[in-house]
């Protein structure tokens, strides 16, 4: 029988876990809910994959961890917890400390998110002094080492190198050096290998992984590609117009996807490098987050759409933790009830 | 300075120096470096002391005794010309300071923060980019007395304005560029964000800016003296020297045409590194 999530624990509360947020922004043409009842968890060692098509709201979750939404943004509803303490209300000038600290992130594009005037060491090293008041020289010296842990070749010549001289692997490997200074609980990466040409994808998830396998780092991986998510995550939510529609197991969803969006992304990738040309084949487009449609939110597209699409669907099981928000679930006589599901998702050690 | 500048960069792209990109930042570096060397040994390299008077030889023409003549009475005009750099450079030098520094601070505190800062800022720059320059001195100098430190400032306020815009569309710039939100997510407060990501991404444009207003400074510290709200006689300064000149055009015209051409020479020196400057900056120009 189907097992429980493996990184779970009774006796220590979850990296991160966001509990039912839903983030508006006010425009002119009304409210939009750009992330909606997004439940979602991350346990320490795990790697957990957020998977969407832009304008799914998996950006703007991540970004609201880390307290950076774009200003008109708010969070409407809901809660963050880092370790089990409550972070979304905290003022701003504790969120920056946690920042860089205890959670860090790699963003997509390395080259411009590395200062162009200053040098690789004073970069990697530039946590350390903020955070814990490091000195530079060894602020710098620890930088060295960092860029060494993160293989980057030569480290103590290169540390002296400005960010250009570097190659896009060598770019995102100084960022995740960056980000792994001060050893956060918590790593946030957006699409970090989406800049990458492919050889170099390979080397920047090894890395990933290797971080993960040492020092039990949780990290939050965000991206638009089936393939990064076979090859690295443990588990996955599929975000869609701001809301997750199905989550569970990676080896599980990808052998037996129950939303049919999920299936159709699935079948929509012949091969991992294909994915995103072969999204468009889904017909129609994502629904404007002001403007989404009273019931599942996926219905106008779906092939399978009957008459209770009309109701917007719960999270429904489809085996132990594995579930979808899609009401053709229920008619199949060997799931189990959709309470259990939900339940399933919400672990005992939680705290307010 | 511009030696300086020359191999260093010149090297990135190309091996053998390209004559026609860096001729500007040569005879601009010349020129400039002529004045600095007069402005720094002005007693060295003057044949006679500026302030010592000679009835004997007053109002006299160029000679082998004094190349470029005496004045009213009787002091050698080249020495008074050369010292008169000093003066030049040093006003010049504070106030482009005061409004490089100032105008700096004001534009990307303005740009970063935005909102009404921006709003009320901006619009105090405007107010004083409203007032000509020379009266703006003029009004400044009225209240503040007159003494070539007053001038200095005064001066220098002029520039903050100009320099305050130049700095608020710089970090406009920069404020778009990714490394500032990726500072952000590494827990940078504003104060570092503001001298350690945008302060040396926006200074480049800056300096080139401060090359071109020394020109101006000289031409306003001249202005200013040929006035008398500048330095003060017995002091010599390119401008009220310019002011003797014009009482004896007649008999003794180099009394004129001297500070007039060290001006001429000292402004297009400061034009031409300055443009020379922004030539060697400036990415769409490197090929």
């Amino acid at each position: 029988m189907a097992e429980a999530r493996p990184h779970r624990r009774a006796d220590r509360p979850a990296t991160l876990a966001i509990d039912r947020l839903r983030i508006e922004i006010a425009m002119q043409r009304g409210v939009a809910r750009v992330v909606d009842d997004v439940t979602l968890e991350v346990w320490p060692g795990e790697v957990v994959g957020v998977i969407g098509e832009s304008g799914s709201g998996k950006t703007m979750t991540a970004l609201s961890v880390l307290g950076l939404m774009p200003r008109p943004a708010r969070i409407a509803a809901g809660d963050i917890h880092l370790q089990g303490q409550v972070i979304t209300r905290l003022p701003d000038a504790e969120r920056r400390k946690l920042r860089g600290d205890r959670v860090a992130f790699i963003p997509q594009d390395a080259l411009r998110a590395l200062n162009p005037v200053l040098r690789v060491d004073r970069q990697v090293g530039e946590p350390l002094n903020i955070h814990r008041g490091t000195p530079w020289e060894k602020a710098k010296q620890r930088a060295v080492e960092l860029l060494g842990a993160v293989h980057l070749p030569h480290p103590a010549e290169r540390a002296r190198e400005y960010p250009h001289q570097f190659s896009g692997g060598m770019q995102q490997r100084a960022m995740i050096a960056m980000g792994l200074a001060l050893e956060p609980e918590l790593l946030i990466a957006d699409e970090p290998t989406t800049a990458l040409d492919v050889t170099v994808q390979a080397q920047v998830l090894k890395l990933l992984r290797e971080i993960r396998d040492t020092h039990g780092t949780a990290i939050l991986f965000i991206t638009h590609d089936l393939g990064v998510i076979a090859e690295l995550c443990d588990w996955v939510y599929v975000m869609y117009a701001g809301a997750v529609l199905e989550q569970g197991p990676v080896e599980r969803l990808f052998g037996q996807p129950a939303h049919p969006y999920t299936q159709m992304l699935l079948r929509a990738t012949p091969t991992v490098r294909t994915v995103q040309a072969e999204l468009l084949s889904i017909p129609g487009q994502i629904p404007q987050p002001f403007d989404l449609p009273a019931g599942c939110r996926f219905a106008d597209r779906c092939p399978q759409r009957f008459d209770r699409c009309a109701r917007e669907p719960p999270h429904i099981q489809v085996e132990s933790e594995h579930t979808a928000r899609c009401w053709l679930l229920e008619g199949e006589p060997v799931r189990l009830p959709h309470e259990s599901g939900i339940d399933a998702m919400r672990p005992s050690t939680r705290s307010g | 300075m511009s030696a300086a500048l020359t191999p260093a960069t010149a090297s990135v792209r190309h091996h053998g120096v390209n004559w026609r990109r860096w001729r500007l930042l040569a005879i601009g570096g010349t020129l400039v470096g002529i004045v600095i060397v007069c402005a720094l040994f002005a007693e060295v390299i003057a044949p006679y002391s500026p302030y010592d008077l000679d009835v004997a030889v007053m109002l006299q023409g160029p000679s082998a005794m004094h190349w470029l003549g005496t004045d009213e009475i009787g002091r050698d005009v080249l020495s008074r010309a050369i010292l008169a750099a000093r003066i030049s450079v040093q006003v010049a030098l504070v106030a482009v300071g005061v409004g490089l520094v100032g105008g700096t601070i004001i534009g990307i505190v303005a740009a970063y923060f935005g909102g009404w800062i921006d709003l009320a800022l901006m619009r105090l720059m405007e107010l004083l980019f409203s007032f000509p320059a020379i009266l703006l001195a003029v009004i400044l100098l009225a209240s503040l007395g007159t003494s070539i430190l007053n001038a200095m400032l005064a001066i220098g306020i002029i520039f903050i304005p100009g320099f305050s815009r130049l700095a608020r569309v710089a970090t406009n710039d920069v404020l778009r560029q990714h490394y500032v939100d990726a500072a952000r997510t590494v827990g940078m407060g504003d104060g570092r964000i503001l001298l350690r990501e945008i302060l040396p991404n926006v200074v480049t444009p800056l300096l080139v800016e401060a090359a071109v207003a020394f020109a101006y400074a000289v031409l306003l510290e001249s202005a200013l003296s040929f006035l008398g709200l500048g330095a003060q006689p017995p002091e010599p300064s390119w401008g009220n020297m310019l002011n003797t000149g014009r009482g004896f055009m007649a008999q003794a015209p180099w009394l004129g045409i001297v500070p007039g051409m060290a001006m001429f020479l000292c402004v297009l020196g400061f034009n031409l590194l300055g443009d020379g400057l922004r030539d060697a900056f400036d990415p769409h120009l490197r090929e």
